[in-house]
């Protein structure tokens, strides 16, 4: 079936699923969001325990969604990770320990005998939620605005060094942050996934108490994330960017490139829209007419906003990763891909995702039907 | 040949390589059989009805909560360590390795995150049958996810399947059944799962000992340690027939690997296995790179040729023979592996050239030469011999890898024994009276955490310079950062992870003073 499909088809079909799962992931991080806001909504242990043990039922979705993001990344475009990873080294070490204290802490925060307290374990959770989002969030924002590196294949067989890529920032990353539209986007990540996570609070916890604090708090956070992303939009869609010519096989600048690709792919801009529409509806009916179902309309919404955003970096033969210091290393799905046979045997595999996403709802569907309530954590059981 | 190469970066690299890995792998092997152990309980209790093995069942269940969690954290630094702290290997060979860990996560990681969820908080959400079948997931997902990754270290052991693309400069996937099955892999997948099967059982069965020498929940544990002891038994024997066929693999395989196990440094005909030596400061022949001697061995006539090649007067290479080459026996000399391996790089050097100059007559030719498979084999094949100096430099360390060979595969055996004397005191119901025997039931818990490690060291130590197998050294493998990033992140990583190992050690101890819940 995938042996039919031209390369290039393979490369977007690729960069498809990319954008899947960094649209999904970007909405798991409501259980980051929701782990800043432990003792904000939380004012007592049951409360604070209800919103843990909610959020904890589903941070290892957000956790292996990272994981496969970064596998399929690895196994896709490889030439990405090679130089992203080992480049911006200290970007992504950080986010990789905001990740990994996150990992242990829902199973032995409240577990006796913990050595290092619940107290160590729940700022663990902080770090996670704040750090971790925020850093995620100019990470992805990089793939706009370009990153320091170069890339040349020759050096492999070269007698003076032999790294294919190499960064040019001693900063190793770090340097993103000083970049104030990366942080635009950070901010919008950080004040979204805690949007989110009360969103989720609202339908997921049957507490009168929670329900409205968060009620409270989504117009606090929400108006700051409208605000970041606007901006954020808006620096996006005036910036000139890199596109690939593959009849010269060069990169070159185009002016208003990421305005340019949403008019020449409309159905993008359409997506996009939608998403910011059904975002912002999520959130208005949580405000305005109490409604538990928020989480549903903004989660898609934001789902389809990652998605296009994602989508537009690379298709129509944009550089999804510019290089700042050398235009022709930048990163297009035609010089970082895996190959041809590699890509047509993932993409086999690719097929068991719908069977993935159709069990994961029949088993959340079979433990969720009934609101987390304090009377369920009385009963016992598995309880973080 | 001429390289700047930060061996300093190089060593730190490895080192938090090896510190991950090593930690990882602390938690992942009671992951992999407790799973199993559990769903047989689980089971058990499904098809009798019987409460005491859903007690037992939740209580091991606690334990593989804990454990998994751990497990979950360090392995996600594994991942993307590849791409931050070995960035040339990441693009060199990415595109065959980055294929499982992707299927990995995709066929695994999801299937174990989802049911483990239902595992941990359906018990009275979903039917029985539901509940079981969810446990069955998790078990099947961990192990599933274990074949990806051993895939793929199996593929850096006894690279198949792929070719060399001059262009891209990297080696490209064309068969993945080839990758898949390799006989490498189907043994590294088998022999590394039923290690963890062994480990978990010997937990169980320890843990019981516990509670049998505390006489609480006698009757409770003794089901346990029968489970443990017949699921330890059958895999301990299996692990052995199966380790059997390991060696053989890297006698024909990694042969450099092979001889340093059995530190064999001249090659011998009808060769002796080593079963005890120990190996001394002093030097055995200054001859002979300068390898450090083995005194007071204890060794069986012609038994490593017998278990090597099934031939008893078989000849095995030592080390001298793999460096110095043997011409009657086809073994090719180092020097001449540098030759040809410097030769495919002056070539892929002189078609990037080429091609950047457009003397396309020149990139054509030199283009067929690579494609063609005679080229690969006979030149390409020994592309990472072009980044090697001096023959130390792909001698693995010897003491390091032979004691790890020796004590992994004594324990090996010392499982066998254990698991036979703990079904033979269940059946004679003799067990709660022999006291010496649950005390060495429980002091062995540690024991299958060292064999496991001991196994990891002899497949990564044993196997240096290389990250592939003759395609590339570790030196030419690295990211280009400062060693002081890597120091600065390996310590973190090594205060992390050492905390959060004395947190789950506590949290283990507690949870099983406590014992199993009442109903």
């Amino acid at each position: 079936m995938f042996e039919t499909l031209s390369y290039a088809t393979l490369q977007h079909y690729w960069w498809f699923i990319i954008s899947v799962l960094g649209a999904f992931l970007v909405f798991l991080l409501f259980v980051q969001g929701g782990q800043t806001l432990i003792y904000v909504i939380g004012k007592n242990d049951t409360e604070q325990s209800l919103i843990v043990n909610s959020l904890g039922r589903k941070w290892e979705f957000t956790f292996t969604t990272l994981v496969v993001f970064g596998g399929a990344l690895f196994a896709s475009f490889p030439l990405f990770y090679s130089t992203s990873f080992g480049g911006a080294y200290w970007l992504w070490m950080t986010i990789l320990f905001c990740f990994v204290i996150q990992a242990v802490s829902y199973e032995y925060r409240s577990k006796p005998n913990n050595f290092l307290g619940k107290k160590t374990f729940d700022v663990f959770l902080f770090i996670n939620g704040a750090l971790g989002t925020f850093l995620l969030g100019v990470a992805v924002a990089t793939f706009f605005t370009g990153a320091n590196f170069t890339v040349n294949f020759s050096n492999i067989a070269s007698q003076q060094g032999n790294i294919i890529s190499q960064w040019t920032s001693s900063w190793h990353g770090l340097e993103a942050i000083a970049d104030w539209r990366n942080v635009l986007l950070g901010l919008a990540v950080f004040f979204l996934a805690r949007t989110l996570a009360l969103l989720y609070f609202m339908n997921n916890i049957d507490h009168p108490e929670i329900f409205n604090r968060s009620i409270r708090h989504l117009i606090l956070n929400s108006i700051p994330f409208v605000v970041f992303f606007v901006a954020f939009l808006a620096v996006v869609l005036t910036m000139p960017g890199q596109r690939y010519d593959s009849v010269n096989q060069l990169v070159y600048v185009e002016s208003l490139k990421f305005w340019r690709s949403f008019i020449e792919l409309p159905l993008l801009a359409i997506i996009l829209l939608a998403g910011v529409g059904l975002t912002l509806f999520g959130i208005a009916i949580s405000i305005f007419r109490r409604s538990t179902k928020g989480i549903w309309y903004s989660g898609s919404g934001v789902i389809l906003v990652v998605f296009a955003l994602f989508m537009v970096l690379a298709y129509r033969d944009n550089c999804y990763y510019p290089s700042k210091v050398d235009f022709q290393s930048s990163l297009h799905l035609g010089n970082s891909s895996s190959s041809y046979f590699t890509l047509t045997v993932m993409s086999y595999f690719s097929t068991l995702v719908p069977f993935v996403a159709a069990y994961m709802f029949w088993a959340w569907r079979a433990i969720n039907r009934k609101k987390l309530s304090d009377k369920e954590l009385e009963e016992g059981g598995h309880v973080y | 040949m001429n390289e700047i190469v930060d061996m300093g970066l190089v060593n730190w690299s490895r080192a938090q390589f090896a510190l991950t890995a090593m930690y990882h792998w602390l938690f992942v092997p009671l992951t992999l059989g407790l799973s199993f152990i559990v769903a047989f309980m689980e089971s058990i209790y499904v098809k009798t009805g019987n409460e005491e093995w859903k007690r037992m069942t939740k209580f091991w269940m606690t334990l593989f909560g804990i454990n998994f969690a751990i497990g979950v954290a360090t392995g996600i630094i594994l991942e993307f360590q590849f791409g931050t702290n070995w960035s040339n290997y990441s693009w060199f060979v990415g595109d065959i390795f980055g294929a499982p860990l992707a299927i990995e996560g995709i066929m695994a990681f999801f299937l174990e995150s989802t049911f483990i969820a239902v595992m941990f908080f359906g018990w009275n959400k979903v039917s029985k049958e539901f509940h079981l079948l969810s446990t069955w997931l998790v078990a099947f997902g961990s192990n599933i996810s274990a074949l990806w990754i051993l895939v793929a270290n199996a593929w850096m052991q006894y690279p198949a399947g792929m070719h060399f693309n001059p262009d891209t400069a990297r080696n490209e996937m064309i068969n993945f059944w080839d990758v898949l099955f390799s006989p490498v892999a189907i043994n590294k997948f088998l022999h590394t799962v039923s290690s963890g099967f062994v480990l978990a059982s010997v937990f169980v069965l320890g843990i019981s000992a516990w509670f049998l020498l505390h006489k609480r929940e006698v009757a409770l544990f003794k089901k346990s340690m029968l489970v443990a002891s017949i699921f330890g038994l059958v895999t301990s024997i299996f692990i052995i027939i199966n380790g059997d066929s390991s060696a053989k693999l890297i006698a024909r395989y990694q042969p450099m690997k092979f001889a340093a196990m059995e530190a064999l440094y001249e090659g011998q005909s009808g060769a002796d296995l080593k079963v005890f030596g120990i190996v001394s400061t002093e030097k055995h022949d200054s001859s002979l790179f300068n390898l450090p001697k083995v005194k007071y061995t204890v060794e069986i006539p012609k038994a490593l040729s017998l278990l090597a090649l099934n031939n008893a007067n078989s000849f095995i290479p030592g080390i001298k023979e793999l460096i110095h080459g043997d011409s009657v026996r086809n073994i090719l000399p180092l020097q001449e592996k540098i030759r040809r391996g410097t030769l495919a790089r002056e070539k892929l050097a002189a078609l990037h050239n080429a091609r950047a100059n457009k003397d396309t007559a020149t990139y054509l030719t030199l283009k067929g030469e690579f494609m063609d498979p005679a080229f690969q084999k006979n030149y390409f094949a020994y592309f990472g011999y072009s980044f090697i100096k001096d023959p130390h430099q792909i001698i693995p360390h010897i003491s390091l890898t032979f004691y790890s060979f020796h004590i992994m595969v004594g324990l090996g055996f010392f499982f066998v024994i254990l698991f036979i004397l703990a079904l033979w005191y269940l059946f004679s119901q003799t067990i709660d009276q022999k006291k010496k025997f649950l005390w060495l039931a429980l002091l062995s818990i540690p024991l299958p955490y060292i064999a496991s490690e001991a196994g990891w060291i002899v497949a990564e130590v044993g196997r240096q310079p290389w990250t592939i197998q003759d395609y590339l050294p570790t030196f030419a493998s690295i990211s280009k950062i400062d060693s002081s990033s890597v120091q600065i992140t390996l310590f973190l990583f090594a205060i992390l992870f050492t905390g959060l190992l004395i947190a789950e050690i506590k949290i283990m101890i507690k949870q099983i003073k406590m014992g199993p819940k009442d109903h």
